[in-house]
Protein backbone atom coordinates (compact mmCIF):
# COMPACT_ATOMS: atom_id res chain seq x y z
CA UNK A 1 0.00 0.00 0.00
CA UNK A 2 0.98 3.51 -0.63
CA UNK A 3 1.45 5.99 2.21
CA UNK A 4 3.41 8.96 0.31
CA UNK A 5 3.14 9.64 -2.93
CA UNK A 6 4.01 13.11 -5.38
CA UNK A 7 3.18 13.67 -8.64
CA UNK A 8 4.52 15.64 -10.89
CA UNK A 9 5.69 18.07 -7.94
CA UNK A 10 7.39 21.27 -9.27
CA UNK A 11 9.01 24.06 -7.19
CA UNK A 12 10.67 26.45 -8.48
CA UNK A 13 12.27 29.79 -6.91
CA UNK A 14 12.76 32.97 -9.53
CA UNK A 15 14.38 30.91 -12.31
CA UNK A 16 15.72 28.50 -10.45
CA UNK A 17 13.88 25.14 -10.63
CA UNK A 18 14.27 23.31 -7.01
CA UNK A 19 12.51 20.33 -7.85
CA UNK A 20 10.77 19.24 -11.44
CA UNK A 21 7.87 16.66 -11.98
CA UNK A 22 8.85 14.59 -9.08
CA UNK A 23 7.07 11.11 -9.26
CA UNK A 24 7.80 9.50 -6.24
CA UNK A 25 6.01 6.68 -3.73
CA UNK A 26 6.53 5.91 -0.72
CA UNK A 27 4.95 2.25 0.22
CA UNK A 28 3.52 1.43 3.89
CA UNK A 29 6.51 -0.06 6.33
CA UNK A 30 9.21 1.22 3.99
CA UNK A 31 12.54 2.93 5.25
CA UNK A 32 13.48 4.93 2.63
CA UNK A 33 16.34 7.21 2.46
CA UNK A 34 16.55 10.30 -0.16
CA UNK A 35 20.10 10.85 -1.17
CA UNK A 36 21.91 13.07 -3.43
CA UNK A 37 24.48 16.19 -3.71
CA UNK A 38 24.27 19.64 -2.39
CA UNK A 39 21.30 21.55 -3.99
CA UNK A 40 19.66 18.38 -5.29
CA UNK A 41 16.68 19.65 -3.67
CA UNK A 42 16.16 17.18 -0.98
CA UNK A 43 15.15 19.83 1.42
CA UNK A 44 13.18 21.15 -0.37
CA UNK A 45 11.04 18.27 -1.55
CA UNK A 46 11.01 17.69 2.14
CA UNK A 47 9.43 21.41 2.57
CA UNK A 48 6.83 20.45 0.26
CA UNK A 49 5.70 17.57 1.63
CA UNK A 50 5.44 18.94 5.09
CA UNK A 51 3.31 22.03 3.56
CA UNK A 52 6.03 24.76 4.33
CA UNK A 53 6.67 25.77 0.82
CA UNK A 54 3.45 25.23 -1.71
CA UNK A 55 4.57 23.94 -4.75
CA UNK A 56 3.88 25.36 -8.32
CA UNK A 57 1.94 22.45 -9.69
CA UNK A 58 1.59 18.71 -8.93
CA UNK A 59 0.15 17.04 -6.13
CA UNK A 60 0.77 15.40 -2.96
CA UNK A 61 -0.99 12.59 -1.48
CA UNK A 62 -0.91 10.92 1.54
CA UNK A 63 -3.07 7.88 2.53
CA UNK A 64 -4.73 8.56 -0.49
CA UNK A 65 -6.07 11.65 0.67
CA UNK A 66 -4.69 14.56 -1.06
CA UNK A 67 -2.95 17.09 1.04
CA UNK A 68 -1.37 19.20 -1.63
CA UNK A 69 -3.58 22.70 0.50
CA UNK A 70 -3.20 21.79 3.53
CA UNK A 71 -1.43 23.49 5.94
CA UNK A 72 1.51 22.01 8.15
CA UNK A 73 0.13 21.96 11.44
CA UNK A 74 -2.99 19.73 9.37
CA UNK A 75 -0.67 17.13 8.23
CA UNK A 76 1.00 16.79 11.20
CA UNK A 77 -2.75 15.68 12.79
CA UNK A 78 -3.07 13.22 9.66
CA UNK A 79 0.29 11.20 10.54
CA UNK A 80 3.35 12.80 9.51
CA UNK A 81 6.13 13.84 12.03
CA UNK A 82 9.35 15.91 11.33
CA UNK A 83 12.33 15.98 12.82
CA UNK A 84 14.85 18.78 11.10
CA UNK A 85 18.25 19.27 10.50
CA UNK A 86 19.14 21.47 13.00
CA UNK A 87 17.69 19.98 16.06
CA UNK A 88 14.21 22.12 16.72
CA UNK A 89 14.35 21.39 20.26
CA UNK A 90 12.84 24.35 22.69
CA UNK A 91 16.24 25.23 24.50
CA UNK A 92 15.17 26.83 27.38
CA UNK A 93 12.49 24.05 28.54
CA UNK A 94 13.32 21.22 30.49
CA UNK A 95 13.78 17.89 28.51
CA UNK A 96 10.51 16.60 30.24
CA UNK A 97 8.59 19.64 29.06
CA UNK A 98 10.01 19.28 25.50
CA UNK A 99 8.48 15.89 25.84
CA UNK A 100 5.34 16.65 27.41
CA UNK A 101 4.37 19.56 24.93
CA UNK A 102 4.53 16.52 22.22
CA UNK A 103 2.58 13.98 24.48
CA UNK A 104 0.32 16.35 25.35
CA UNK A 105 -2.05 15.96 22.16
CA UNK A 106 -3.06 12.54 22.13
CA UNK A 107 -1.89 11.69 25.87
CA UNK A 108 -4.77 11.95 29.03
CA UNK A 109 -3.95 14.07 31.93
CA UNK A 110 -3.64 11.20 34.24
CA UNK A 111 -1.06 8.98 31.84
CA UNK A 112 0.75 12.01 30.51
CA UNK A 113 3.64 11.62 33.51
CA UNK A 114 4.35 7.64 33.23
CA UNK A 115 4.13 7.90 29.20
CA UNK A 116 6.95 10.80 29.97
CA UNK A 117 9.02 8.16 31.68
CA UNK A 118 8.68 5.56 29.00
CA UNK A 119 9.82 7.98 26.05
CA UNK A 120 12.94 9.17 27.70
CA UNK A 121 13.58 5.80 28.98
CA UNK A 122 13.65 4.67 24.99
CA UNK A 123 16.12 8.20 24.20
CA UNK A 124 18.31 6.83 27.09
CA UNK A 125 18.17 10.51 28.47
CA UNK A 126 16.33 9.19 31.84
CA UNK A 127 18.93 10.82 33.83
CA UNK A 128 18.69 14.34 32.16
CA UNK A 129 14.90 14.89 32.47
CA UNK A 130 15.27 18.08 34.40
CA UNK A 131 17.79 19.52 32.52
CA UNK A 132 17.26 22.28 29.69
CA UNK A 133 17.34 21.13 26.41
CA UNK A 134 19.93 23.58 25.36
CA UNK A 135 22.04 22.23 28.03
CA UNK A 136 22.48 18.70 26.20
CA UNK A 137 24.75 17.10 23.95
CA UNK A 138 24.38 17.42 20.37
CA UNK A 139 23.71 14.19 19.98
CA UNK A 140 21.44 14.27 22.98
CA UNK A 141 19.51 16.71 21.34
CA UNK A 142 19.02 15.06 18.18
CA UNK A 143 17.81 11.95 19.90
CA UNK A 144 15.45 14.28 22.07
CA UNK A 145 13.90 16.15 18.48
CA UNK A 146 13.58 12.48 17.39
CA UNK A 147 11.87 11.56 20.43
CA UNK A 148 9.31 14.66 19.94
CA UNK A 149 8.49 13.11 16.72
CA UNK A 150 7.76 10.15 17.59
CA UNK A 151 5.45 11.12 20.63
CA UNK A 152 3.15 12.18 17.74
CA UNK A 153 2.93 8.70 17.27
CA UNK A 154 3.21 8.97 13.09
CA UNK A 155 2.50 6.98 10.30
CA UNK A 156 5.17 8.55 8.64
CA UNK A 157 8.48 9.61 9.93
CA UNK A 158 10.43 12.30 7.75
CA UNK A 159 14.20 12.83 9.21
CA UNK A 160 15.66 15.51 7.62
CA UNK A 161 19.90 14.46 8.04
CA UNK A 162 19.16 13.18 11.68
CA UNK A 163 22.39 12.05 12.82
CA UNK A 164 24.31 15.14 11.38
CA UNK A 165 27.19 15.48 13.92
CA UNK A 166 26.69 12.26 15.53
CA UNK A 167 29.59 10.26 16.46
CA UNK A 168 29.86 7.03 14.62
CA UNK A 169 28.54 4.82 18.19
CA UNK A 170 25.74 7.74 18.46
CA UNK A 171 24.74 7.13 14.77
CA UNK A 172 24.48 3.18 14.91
CA UNK A 173 22.18 3.45 17.77
CA UNK A 174 20.00 5.83 16.41
CA UNK A 175 19.89 3.15 13.26
CA UNK A 176 18.84 0.76 15.67
CA UNK A 177 16.08 3.01 17.44
CA UNK A 178 14.61 3.21 13.80
CA UNK A 179 14.85 -0.27 13.02
CA UNK A 180 12.66 -1.01 16.40
CA UNK A 181 10.26 2.17 15.67
CA UNK A 182 10.02 0.21 11.94
CA UNK A 183 9.22 -3.03 13.58
CA UNK A 184 6.30 -1.09 15.31
CA UNK A 185 4.83 -0.23 11.86
CA UNK A 186 6.23 3.33 11.23
CA UNK A 187 7.37 4.67 8.00
CA UNK A 188 10.03 6.50 7.92
CA UNK A 189 11.87 8.60 4.82
CA UNK A 190 15.15 10.19 5.52
CA UNK A 191 17.62 12.41 3.89
CA UNK A 192 21.15 11.16 4.66
CA UNK A 193 24.25 11.95 3.65
CA UNK A 194 26.48 9.00 6.07
CA UNK A 195 26.34 6.16 3.68
CA UNK A 196 26.82 3.26 6.04
CA UNK A 197 24.07 4.90 7.78
CA UNK A 198 21.80 4.68 4.50
CA UNK A 199 22.94 1.06 4.14
CA UNK A 200 21.77 0.17 8.16
CA UNK A 201 18.17 1.10 7.29
CA UNK A 202 17.44 1.59 4.21
CA UNK A 203 15.26 -0.79 2.04
CA UNK A 204 15.00 1.41 -0.49
CA UNK A 205 17.19 4.57 -1.41
CA UNK A 206 16.14 7.38 -4.01
CA UNK A 207 18.89 8.88 -5.23
CA UNK A 208 17.68 13.27 -6.38
CA UNK A 209 19.60 15.61 -8.75
CA UNK A 210 18.92 18.62 -9.74
CA UNK A 211 15.58 18.63 -8.61
CA UNK A 212 14.62 15.15 -10.48
CA UNK A 213 14.78 11.83 -9.20
CA UNK A 214 17.84 10.31 -11.08
CA UNK A 215 18.02 6.79 -9.65
CA UNK A 216 16.38 4.44 -7.48
CA UNK A 217 16.98 1.27 -6.24
CA UNK A 218 18.47 -1.09 -3.27
CA UNK A 219 21.61 0.30 -1.70
CA UNK A 220 23.44 -2.20 -3.33
CA UNK A 221 22.20 -1.40 -7.02
CA UNK A 222 22.66 2.16 -6.09
CA UNK A 223 26.31 2.34 -4.64
CA UNK A 224 26.92 -0.39 -7.88
CA UNK A 225 25.85 2.53 -10.94
CA UNK A 226 28.54 4.40 -12.22
CA UNK A 227 26.19 7.22 -13.17
CA UNK A 228 25.36 7.67 -9.29
CA UNK A 229 29.10 8.06 -8.94
CA UNK A 230 29.58 10.53 -11.34
CA UNK A 231 27.11 13.29 -10.09
CA UNK A 232 28.35 13.08 -6.60
CA UNK A 233 31.90 13.96 -8.46
CA UNK A 234 29.98 16.49 -10.84
CA UNK A 235 30.46 14.75 -13.68
CA UNK A 236 26.62 14.05 -15.24
CA UNK A 237 23.67 16.81 -15.46
CA UNK A 238 20.51 15.84 -16.12
CA UNK B 1 -11.31 10.97 46.27
CA UNK B 2 -12.25 12.88 43.21
CA UNK B 3 -12.23 16.13 44.83
CA UNK B 4 -9.00 15.35 46.51
CA UNK B 5 -7.81 14.80 42.67
CA UNK B 6 -8.82 17.89 41.30
CA UNK B 7 -7.49 19.75 44.57
CA UNK B 8 -3.89 18.38 43.45
CA UNK B 9 -4.65 19.07 39.93
CA UNK B 10 -5.23 22.41 40.60
CA UNK B 11 -2.24 23.22 42.85
CA UNK B 12 -0.57 21.33 39.87
CA UNK B 13 -1.28 24.30 38.12
CA UNK B 14 -0.92 26.97 40.61
CA UNK B 15 2.90 25.66 40.93
CA UNK B 16 4.20 24.10 37.82
CA UNK B 17 7.23 24.24 35.45
CA UNK B 18 6.27 27.40 33.94
CA UNK B 19 6.26 29.65 36.82
CA UNK B 20 9.08 30.62 39.47
CA UNK B 21 8.13 29.85 43.14
CA UNK B 22 6.79 26.63 44.70
CA UNK B 23 6.71 24.31 47.98
CA UNK B 24 5.78 25.85 51.44
CA UNK B 25 8.37 28.21 51.22
CA UNK B 26 7.05 30.62 48.84
CA UNK B 27 3.81 29.92 49.60
CA UNK B 28 4.21 31.36 53.34
CA UNK B 29 6.40 34.28 51.63
CA UNK B 30 2.85 34.73 49.39
CA UNK B 31 1.25 34.19 52.85
CA UNK B 32 3.19 36.76 54.44
CA UNK B 33 3.43 39.36 51.66
CA UNK B 34 -0.67 39.62 51.69
CA UNK B 35 -1.18 39.94 54.63
CA UNK B 36 0.90 42.91 54.89
CA UNK B 37 -0.81 44.25 51.84
CA UNK B 38 -3.95 43.47 53.79
CA UNK B 39 -2.70 45.33 57.12
CA UNK B 40 -1.36 47.87 55.21
CA UNK B 41 -4.38 50.84 55.29
CA UNK B 42 -4.10 50.46 59.26
CA UNK B 43 -1.08 52.05 58.96
CA UNK B 44 -1.25 54.24 56.22
CA UNK B 45 -3.18 57.26 55.64
CA UNK B 46 -6.06 57.50 53.02
CA UNK B 47 -3.79 59.16 50.20
CA UNK B 48 -1.17 56.86 50.24
CA UNK B 49 -4.04 53.55 50.44
CA UNK B 50 -5.61 55.54 47.09
CA UNK B 51 -1.55 56.40 45.78
CA UNK B 52 -1.18 52.09 46.17
CA UNK B 53 -4.87 51.13 44.16
CA UNK B 54 -3.15 53.76 41.87
CA UNK B 55 -0.08 51.46 41.53
CA UNK B 56 -2.14 48.24 41.98
CA UNK B 57 -4.55 49.42 38.76
CA UNK B 58 -1.42 48.88 36.16
CA UNK B 59 -0.34 45.83 37.16
CA UNK B 60 -3.20 44.05 35.31
CA UNK B 61 -1.82 45.53 32.00
CA UNK B 62 2.05 44.47 33.32
CA UNK B 63 0.44 40.46 33.76
CA UNK B 64 -1.22 40.68 30.63
CA UNK B 65 2.32 41.99 28.53
CA UNK B 66 3.74 39.35 30.29
CA UNK B 67 1.53 36.37 29.13
CA UNK B 68 1.92 37.66 25.62
CA UNK B 69 5.38 38.80 25.91
CA UNK B 70 7.05 37.21 27.87
CA UNK B 71 5.34 33.81 27.49
CA UNK B 72 3.87 33.58 24.17
CA UNK B 73 7.06 35.53 22.69
CA UNK B 74 5.43 38.10 20.62
CA UNK B 75 6.39 41.58 21.60
CA UNK B 76 3.34 43.98 21.40
CA UNK B 77 3.85 47.76 22.04
CA UNK B 78 0.74 48.36 21.79
CA UNK B 79 -1.08 47.21 25.32
CA UNK B 80 -2.28 50.87 25.97
CA UNK B 81 -4.72 50.73 23.14
CA UNK B 82 -6.86 48.54 24.93
CA UNK B 83 -6.51 50.10 28.04
CA UNK B 84 -7.56 53.59 26.12
CA UNK B 85 -10.34 51.54 24.32
CA UNK B 86 -11.91 50.43 27.73
CA UNK B 87 -11.35 53.16 29.56
CA UNK B 88 -13.12 55.55 27.45
CA UNK B 89 -16.11 52.57 27.02
CA UNK B 90 -16.08 52.75 31.13
CA UNK B 91 -16.67 56.32 30.66
CA UNK B 92 -19.30 56.48 27.57
CA UNK B 93 -20.87 54.08 29.63
CA UNK B 94 -21.29 55.16 33.09
CA UNK B 95 -21.54 59.00 31.85
CA UNK B 96 -25.25 57.18 29.84
CA UNK B 97 -26.01 54.78 32.25
CA UNK B 98 -25.63 56.67 35.79
CA UNK B 99 -24.56 54.35 39.16
CA UNK B 100 -27.47 53.09 40.41
CA UNK B 101 -28.65 49.19 40.14
CA UNK B 102 -24.69 48.26 39.84
CA UNK B 103 -24.77 49.75 36.28
CA UNK B 104 -21.21 50.69 36.82
CA UNK B 105 -20.29 46.91 37.38
CA UNK B 106 -21.87 45.89 34.15
CA UNK B 107 -20.22 49.16 32.40
CA UNK B 108 -16.98 47.37 33.88
CA UNK B 109 -17.51 43.91 31.75
CA UNK B 110 -18.61 45.76 28.88
CA UNK B 111 -16.04 47.84 28.50
CA UNK B 112 -13.63 44.70 29.16
CA UNK B 113 -15.31 42.65 26.59
CA UNK B 114 -15.24 45.65 24.36
CA UNK B 115 -11.88 45.74 24.42
CA UNK B 116 -11.39 41.93 24.25
CA UNK B 117 -13.20 42.59 21.38
CA UNK B 118 -11.27 45.05 19.61
CA UNK B 119 -8.20 43.12 20.42
CA UNK B 120 -9.78 39.56 18.82
CA UNK B 121 -10.22 41.51 15.65
CA UNK B 122 -7.03 43.58 15.72
CA UNK B 123 -5.10 40.28 16.65
CA UNK B 124 -6.93 38.03 14.15
CA UNK B 125 -5.17 39.90 11.22
CA UNK B 126 -1.97 40.27 13.24
CA UNK B 127 -1.69 36.95 13.76
CA UNK B 128 -3.50 34.87 10.80
CA UNK B 129 -1.72 37.30 8.75
CA UNK B 130 1.72 35.57 10.28
CA UNK B 131 2.67 39.36 11.13
CA UNK B 132 5.93 38.34 13.47
CA UNK B 133 8.77 40.09 15.78
CA UNK B 134 9.33 42.90 15.03
CA UNK B 135 6.59 43.49 12.72
CA UNK B 136 3.75 43.04 15.09
CA UNK B 137 5.56 45.70 17.65
CA UNK B 138 5.65 48.11 14.81
CA UNK B 139 1.95 47.24 14.30
CA UNK B 140 0.35 47.23 17.50
CA UNK B 141 2.35 50.24 18.09
CA UNK B 142 0.99 52.02 15.05
CA UNK B 143 -2.34 51.02 16.63
CA UNK B 144 -2.54 52.75 19.75
CA UNK B 145 -0.75 55.93 18.65
CA UNK B 146 -3.94 56.64 15.65
CA UNK B 147 -6.53 55.51 18.38
CA UNK B 148 -4.46 58.54 20.55
CA UNK B 149 -4.00 60.74 17.10
CA UNK B 150 -8.02 60.08 17.12
CA UNK B 151 -9.31 60.95 20.55
CA UNK B 152 -7.05 64.02 20.36
CA UNK B 153 -9.32 65.70 17.73
CA UNK B 154 -12.77 64.42 19.06
CA UNK B 155 -12.79 68.20 21.09
CA UNK B 156 -15.85 69.85 19.04
CA UNK B 157 -19.42 69.30 20.46
CA UNK B 158 -19.87 66.98 17.95
CA UNK B 159 -18.54 64.48 19.03
CA UNK B 160 -19.94 63.01 22.08
CA UNK B 161 -21.99 59.37 22.03
CA UNK B 162 -25.01 60.10 23.92
CA UNK B 163 -24.84 62.57 26.80
CA UNK B 164 -20.62 61.78 27.01
CA UNK B 165 -18.66 64.35 25.55
CA UNK B 166 -15.03 63.05 24.33
CA UNK B 167 -13.33 65.95 25.32
CA UNK B 168 -10.34 66.01 22.86
CA UNK B 169 -7.04 66.14 24.08
CA UNK B 170 -8.12 67.45 26.91
CA UNK B 171 -9.65 63.81 27.95
CA UNK B 172 -13.33 62.53 29.34
CA UNK B 173 -14.08 63.18 32.81
CA UNK B 174 -17.02 63.23 35.88
CA UNK B 175 -17.83 59.89 34.78
CA UNK B 176 -18.81 58.11 38.13
CA UNK B 177 -16.94 55.91 40.16
CA UNK B 178 -17.57 51.85 40.51
CA UNK B 179 -20.61 51.39 42.64
CA UNK B 180 -21.50 48.54 44.42
CA UNK B 181 -25.18 48.25 45.33
CA UNK B 182 -25.70 47.27 49.08
CA UNK B 183 -28.91 47.31 50.96
CA UNK B 184 -29.11 50.78 53.38
CA UNK B 185 -26.97 52.40 50.67
CA UNK B 186 -24.51 51.80 48.06
CA UNK B 187 -20.87 51.73 48.28
CA UNK B 188 -18.77 53.79 46.25
CA UNK B 189 -15.53 52.69 45.33
CA UNK B 190 -13.82 56.32 46.02
CA UNK B 191 -9.67 55.77 46.38
CA UNK B 192 -10.04 54.40 49.58
CA UNK B 193 -10.30 51.43 51.56
CA UNK B 194 -13.33 49.35 49.75
CA UNK B 195 -11.30 49.97 46.25
CA UNK B 196 -8.06 48.90 48.09
CA UNK B 197 -9.43 45.84 49.10
CA UNK B 198 -11.51 45.04 45.83
CA UNK B 199 -8.60 45.80 44.16
CA UNK B 200 -6.20 43.81 45.79
CA UNK B 201 -8.44 40.73 45.91
CA UNK B 202 -8.65 41.09 42.13
CA UNK B 203 -5.25 40.79 41.36
CA UNK B 204 -4.39 37.67 43.34
CA UNK B 205 -7.74 36.01 41.80
CA UNK B 206 -5.72 37.19 38.31
CA UNK B 207 -2.42 36.50 39.70
CA UNK B 208 -3.50 32.92 40.60
CA UNK B 209 -5.58 32.20 37.37
CA UNK B 210 -2.79 33.30 34.74
CA UNK B 211 -0.40 31.09 37.18
CA UNK B 212 -2.96 28.26 36.43
CA UNK B 213 -3.46 29.17 32.62
CA UNK B 214 0.73 29.31 31.98
CA UNK B 215 0.91 26.07 33.72
CA UNK B 216 -1.81 24.35 31.84
CA UNK B 217 -1.48 22.31 28.43
CA UNK B 218 -2.04 26.09 26.76
CA UNK B 219 0.85 27.51 28.79
CA UNK B 220 3.10 24.52 27.58
CA UNK B 221 2.11 24.98 23.76
CA UNK B 222 2.40 29.02 24.52
CA UNK B 223 6.18 28.69 26.02
CA UNK B 224 6.80 26.23 23.27
CA UNK B 225 5.73 28.93 20.95
CA UNK B 226 8.20 31.29 22.14
CA UNK B 227 11.37 28.54 22.17
CA UNK B 228 10.41 27.54 18.34
CA UNK B 229 7.12 28.09 16.36
CA UNK B 230 8.00 26.15 13.50
CA UNK B 231 8.73 22.92 15.63
CA UNK B 232 5.48 24.19 17.65
CA UNK B 233 3.88 24.27 14.19
CA UNK B 234 4.88 20.69 13.34
CA UNK B 235 3.77 18.98 16.44
CA UNK B 236 0.60 19.46 15.34
CA UNK B 237 -0.60 22.91 16.99
CA UNK B 238 -2.01 25.71 15.15
CA UNK B 239 0.12 27.90 16.84
CA UNK B 240 -1.77 31.08 15.55
CA UNK B 241 -4.68 30.01 17.50
CA UNK B 242 -2.88 30.27 20.68
CA UNK B 243 -1.11 33.88 19.88
CA UNK B 244 -4.29 34.61 19.00
CA UNK B 245 -5.60 33.35 22.48
CA UNK B 246 -3.02 34.58 24.85
CA UNK B 247 -3.23 38.39 22.88
CA UNK B 248 -6.85 38.50 23.78
CA UNK B 249 -6.58 37.36 27.28
CA UNK B 250 -3.50 39.71 27.91
CA UNK B 251 -5.24 42.44 26.06
CA UNK B 252 -8.31 42.20 28.55
CA UNK B 253 -5.92 42.43 31.23
CA UNK B 254 -4.99 45.88 30.10
CA UNK B 255 -8.81 46.28 29.20
CA UNK B 256 -9.13 45.82 32.92
CA UNK B 257 -6.22 48.17 34.16
CA UNK B 258 -8.02 50.62 31.96
CA UNK B 259 -11.52 50.53 33.84
CA UNK B 260 -10.11 50.60 36.89
CA UNK B 261 -7.68 53.63 36.36
CA UNK B 262 -10.35 55.75 34.39
CA UNK B 263 -12.78 54.95 37.64
CA UNK B 264 -10.00 55.91 40.35
CA UNK B 265 -9.30 59.07 39.15
CA UNK B 266 -12.64 59.39 36.88
CA UNK B 267 -10.87 60.77 34.02
CA UNK B 268 -9.27 59.06 30.80
CA UNK B 269 -6.99 60.93 28.35
CA UNK B 270 -5.57 60.01 25.13
CA UNK B 271 -2.07 60.58 26.09
CA UNK B 272 -2.60 57.26 27.78
CA UNK B 273 -2.37 55.69 24.29
CA UNK B 274 -0.09 57.83 23.15
CA UNK B 275 4.24 57.17 22.96
CA UNK B 276 5.25 57.52 26.31
CA UNK B 277 1.97 55.46 27.70
CA UNK B 278 2.54 52.51 25.29
CA UNK B 279 6.25 52.43 25.97
CA UNK B 280 5.93 52.31 29.91
CA UNK B 281 4.26 48.87 29.70
CA UNK B 282 7.35 47.68 28.20
CA UNK B 283 9.96 48.79 30.60
CA UNK B 284 7.99 47.89 33.76
CA UNK B 285 7.89 43.86 32.25
CA UNK B 286 11.31 43.84 31.01
CA UNK B 287 12.85 45.12 34.17
CA UNK B 288 11.20 42.98 36.52
CA UNK B 289 11.77 39.87 33.96
CA UNK B 290 8.52 38.99 31.45
CA UNK B 291 9.01 35.32 31.16
CA UNK B 292 7.84 35.14 34.56
CA UNK B 293 4.50 36.51 36.36
CA UNK B 294 5.75 37.02 39.88
CA UNK B 295 9.08 38.45 38.48
CA UNK B 296 6.58 40.79 36.27
CA UNK B 297 4.71 41.89 39.55
CA UNK B 298 8.17 42.34 41.47
CA UNK B 299 9.48 44.60 38.89
CA UNK B 300 6.09 46.54 37.49
CA UNK B 301 5.69 47.37 41.33
CA UNK B 302 9.18 48.96 42.31
CA UNK B 303 9.38 50.25 38.90
CA UNK B 304 6.26 52.43 39.37
CA UNK B 305 6.74 53.26 42.72
CA UNK B 306 10.75 54.52 41.49
CA UNK B 307 9.15 56.45 38.64
CA UNK B 308 6.25 58.39 40.57
CA UNK B 309 8.99 59.36 43.39
CA UNK B 310 11.28 60.67 40.62
CA UNK B 311 8.45 62.18 38.80
CA UNK B 312 8.44 64.49 41.78
CA UNK B 313 11.79 66.43 40.70
CA UNK B 314 10.54 66.55 36.95
CA UNK B 315 8.55 63.90 35.01
CA UNK B 316 10.80 64.27 31.83
CA UNK B 317 14.38 63.31 33.96
CA UNK B 318 12.10 60.45 35.47
CA UNK B 319 11.16 58.91 31.63
CA UNK B 320 14.91 59.67 30.64
CA UNK B 321 15.86 57.20 34.05
CA UNK B 322 13.14 54.96 32.87
CA UNK B 323 15.09 54.68 29.22
CA UNK B 324 18.75 54.02 31.11
CA UNK B 325 17.06 51.21 33.32
CA UNK B 326 15.35 49.61 30.52
CA UNK B 327 19.14 49.66 28.42
CA UNK B 328 21.01 48.80 31.49
CA UNK B 329 18.35 45.94 32.11
CA UNK B 330 18.83 44.55 28.08
CA UNK B 331 22.76 45.10 28.51
CA UNK B 332 23.09 43.51 32.26
CA UNK B 333 20.07 41.41 32.48
CA UNK B 334 18.54 40.81 29.57
CA UNK B 335 15.99 38.15 31.25
CA UNK B 336 15.11 40.64 33.93
CA UNK B 337 16.39 42.24 37.03
CA UNK B 338 14.42 40.56 39.51
CA UNK B 339 14.89 37.53 37.37
CA UNK B 340 18.84 38.45 37.46
CA UNK B 341 18.63 38.54 41.55
CA UNK B 342 16.36 34.74 41.59
CA UNK B 343 19.12 33.60 39.63
CA UNK B 344 22.46 34.36 41.15
CA UNK B 345 20.47 33.42 44.67
CA UNK B 346 19.75 30.11 43.36
CA UNK B 347 23.34 29.65 42.31
CA UNK B 348 24.70 31.31 45.56
CA UNK B 349 22.63 28.58 47.29
CA UNK B 350 23.43 25.66 45.42
CA UNK B 351 27.29 27.08 45.78
CA UNK B 352 26.72 26.31 49.86
CA UNK B 353 24.93 23.65 49.85
CA UNK B 354 27.58 21.50 47.15
CA UNK B 355 30.13 22.87 49.94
Amino acid sequence: MTILETRKLNKHFGGLHVTGNVDFTLQTGEMHCLIGPNGAGKSTFFRLILGEHQPDSGQILFADEDITRAKPFQRIRKGISVKFQVPGIFKELSTRQNLVIALQHHVPAGDLTEEVDRLLEFLKLSQDHTQLAGNLSHGQKQWLEIGMAIALKPRLLLLDEPTAGMTPDETHATGEMLHRLNAEGMTVLAVEHDMAFVRQIAHRVTVLHLGKVFAQGSINEITADPRVAKIYLGEVHA
Amino acid sequence: MAETSRLRGILRLVEGPQTLGRGPKFWAGFALVLACACAYPMFADSYDVGNNVYFFNWLFMAMGLSLIWGYGGSLSFGQTAFFGIAGYCYGVLTINLGDAYGLTLLSLVMAVGFSAFFAAVLGYFLFFGRINGVFLGIVSLSVTLVLERFMAQTAGPQWAIGSARLNGFNGMGSMPSLTIPWPGGSIVLFPDLPLYYLTLALLVVVYLALRMLVNSRFGNVLVAIRENPQRAEMLGYDIRKFQLGAFVIGSSLAGLSGVLYTSWGNYITPASMGMTAAALPIVWVAVGGRGDLTTTLVGTLAVLIVFQMLTIYGSQYALIVMGVLLVVTVLVAPRGIVMGIVDASRRLFRRKEAR
